[in-house]
């Protein structure tokens, strides 16, 4: 006599530690094999494009901050450069700098918590706790310069808001001396650790091809294999200037991502490094008065930097007729704007490229005949945050 | 192809018909189609050995409603082998039906259901077309221009009934769009004024 067994549908969330934030997934289960993963998401959507059509150009720059709110400044890079390219306008070297900076720092941050909290969904909790100890250091060199832990309103078109406080390219590059033993620490850890190994080594897999079809970018395509980072391809800011080299994954599991992550966060170190030994005295923002607002000192005696502040704070700037599609390689994979301008002083639309949105879309194909045990660790290396996904 | 000049000859001549406009422009080509040709040009560009536009950035919709062809259907491409981006446009009336790209790239699937929430355009062929960032039993596009930014209901928890419940938006004070185009509009206040003063006497 044979049994008919019925497949199990299993709820896997929206309130669940392992999927790192709000995600809905609905598994359709054959004993402990996962048959068919269905991602419900838009928990978290706020309609950032909707406010951002009704918002100034300067205005729209905070949203920006709200979608990956692990790496916020990676992604005021994307609209910055968008705007200043419609607009040609040109960026100070020192701002360039101190973008690339801040971006590599935003690129550390993530990583850190990407990969301790990948450690933690299959069993390791004191990556966690040593990782975040200097997620904390980084988030207070983001709040000396910006004012805020993390929504940090910095990047502008043209530049950045304000220089960098005393002090704090000092402690920036004492930073850059202490983190790499972080690194070899977390990696004693995890990197030959056998039970993160068994949950790791060729789990969730993706080929070259699948990389390319899926439209995947960032880590989950260098970890098949595919040499490919916007910073090096298609250079911004001062990423040509830099020295630094692009980690690539070979097997294209979860275990080859989490050491390309472990890679780029050392190349991140090097490169704000560099900038910093690089970077030199001179102005923080484009010149130009209609785009970048004056400083206070010049508010209190001229006139016309009295009107451009007020015109600024008020109208904003208005951008000539355009469209534009510019990406960066945030921390999680390429981040685009594709920007609509329509003369005014408001975006006309403002379409967001999420990275995440892309690689979690797989999630059904990646997941399938695996074990539900192994949901978190795939869910875990796709590197998912809500922020962008639902935007 | 390295180089973007020969790209767009290239493109042109290969597709001749197929391709109603193309331009180059910071550092991107933009090419414009008609829906009927869409899939062929898409098949194009992802096989041909000079362009080999093999992955799908994004899909998205602009909105004109002024215009009778309303929407913008726009596609962006990349090309890892020549580092090279292009973005392909295509316009639609209302209520028009699209091809679906999901079979020639699969990760189109949720760009498509982005869209079709976001600004009620349909797809033929789409695998599963469901609503995907706006609630269960949403109504409405809220990308549409005409959709207003403060939506029509607004969810919040009944201590009466013991449930979420959904009603239409009661605002304290509606949502000011500031116009900036004419900021100055002359000094009718004081005309206004005159004018009374004058009608007294």
């Amino acid at each position: 006599m044979t049994k008919k067994i019925k497949n199990l549908n299993l709820n896997f969330g929206p309130q669940h530690p392992a999927a790192h934030g709000v995600l809905r997934l609905i598994l359709e289960l054959d004993g402990e094999v996962v048959e068919k993963a269905d991602p419900h998401i838009g928990l978290l959507h706020r309609g950032t494009e909707k406010l951002i059509e009704n918002k100034t150009y300067m205005q729209a720059v905070p949203y920006f901050d709200r979608l990956d709110y692990v790496a916020p400044m990676n992604q005021e890079h994307a609209f910055a450069l968008a705007t200043e390219k419609i607009l040609e306008i040109d960026v100070p070297i020192r701002a360039q700098y101190i973008r690339v900076i801040f971006c590599e720092i935003g690129r550390i941050l993530s990583h850190i918590l990407n990969v301790t909290t990948q450690a933690m969904d299959v069993g390791a909790l004191t990556p966690t706790l040593w990782g975040f100890e200097e997620r904390e250091k980084l988030m207070g060199f983001y709040e000396r310069v910006s004012g805020s832990r993390l929504h940090a309103n910095y990047f502008r078109a043209g530049g950045v808001h304000q220089d960098l406080p005393q002090g704090l390219e000092e402690d920036i590059s004492e930073f850059c001396e202490t983190f790499p033993k972080i690194i070899n620490d977390l990696e004693s850890l995890l990197t030959e650790n056998r039970i993160f190994k068994q949950r790791n080594v060729d789990i969730g897999i993706v080929t070259k091809q699948d990389a390319l079809d899926y439209s995947f970018s960032g880590v989950m395509i260098r970890g098949s294999g595919v040499p490919w980072d916007l910073r090096k391809s298609q250079p911004y800011d001062c990423y040509e200037q830099l020295d630094f080299k692009i980690p690539v994954g070979k097997n294209g599991d979860c275990y080859d991502r989490y050491l390309c992550r472990i890679e780029e966060m050392k190349e991140s170190v090097s490169i704000i490094k560099q900038c910093l030994s690089k970077m030199e005295k001179g102005p923080i923002k484009s010149l130009d008065g209609k785009i970048s607002p004056p400083s206070k000192k010049e508010i209190k005696q001229s006139m016309e930097a009295l009107i451009h502040h007020f015109k600024l704070f008020t109208e904003g700037y208005r951008v000539p007729k355009d469209e534009i599609y510019t990406a960066v390689e945030a921390p999680k994979g390429e981040f685009g704007v594709y920007l609509i301008s329509d003369g005014s002083n408001k975006p006309y639309k403002c379409k967001i490229r999420a990275p995440g949105f892309s690689h979690l879309q797989s999630m059904d194909y990646l997941i399938k005949g695996h074990m539900l045990a192994d949901v978190p660790a795939v869910l875990g290396s796709l590197d998912i945050v809500f922020g962008e996904v639902d935007r | 192809m390295k180089n973007l000049i020969d790209l767009e000859k290239k493109i042109n001549s290969e597709l001749t018909t197929k391709i109603n406009r193309t331009e180059i422009r910071h550092n991107q080509i933009y090419l414009e189609t008609d829906k009927d040709d869409l899939i062929d040009v898409i098949l194009f560009l992802k096989t041909n050995n000079d362009t080999k536009f093999r992955q799908l950035i994004d899909l998205t919709v602009t909105d004109y409603p002024e215009k009778n062809q309303r929407f913008e259907v726009v596609y962006l491409f990349l090309s890892h082998e020549f580092n090279q981006r292009l973005i392909l446009k295509y316009t639609i009336a209302e209520n028009e039906l699209i091809p679906s790209i999901t079979s020639i790239f699969p990760g189109a699937n949720w760009m498509e259901r982005e869209v079709f929430d976001m600004y009620g355009v349909s797809f033929k062929d789409h695998p599963d077309l469901r609503r995907i960032l706006t609630d269960y039993g949403f109504e409405g596009h809220p990308l549409r221009k005409d959709f207003p930014l403060t939506g029509h209901t607004e969810v919040r928890y009944s201590e009466d009934q013991k449930k979420v419940i959904i009603e239409p938006v009661k605002l304290e004070q509606n949502y000011r769009n500031f116009d900036y185009e004419s900021p100055w509009a002359g000094t009718r206040y004081i005309k206004e004024e005159l004018d009374n003063n004058d009608k007294k006497n």
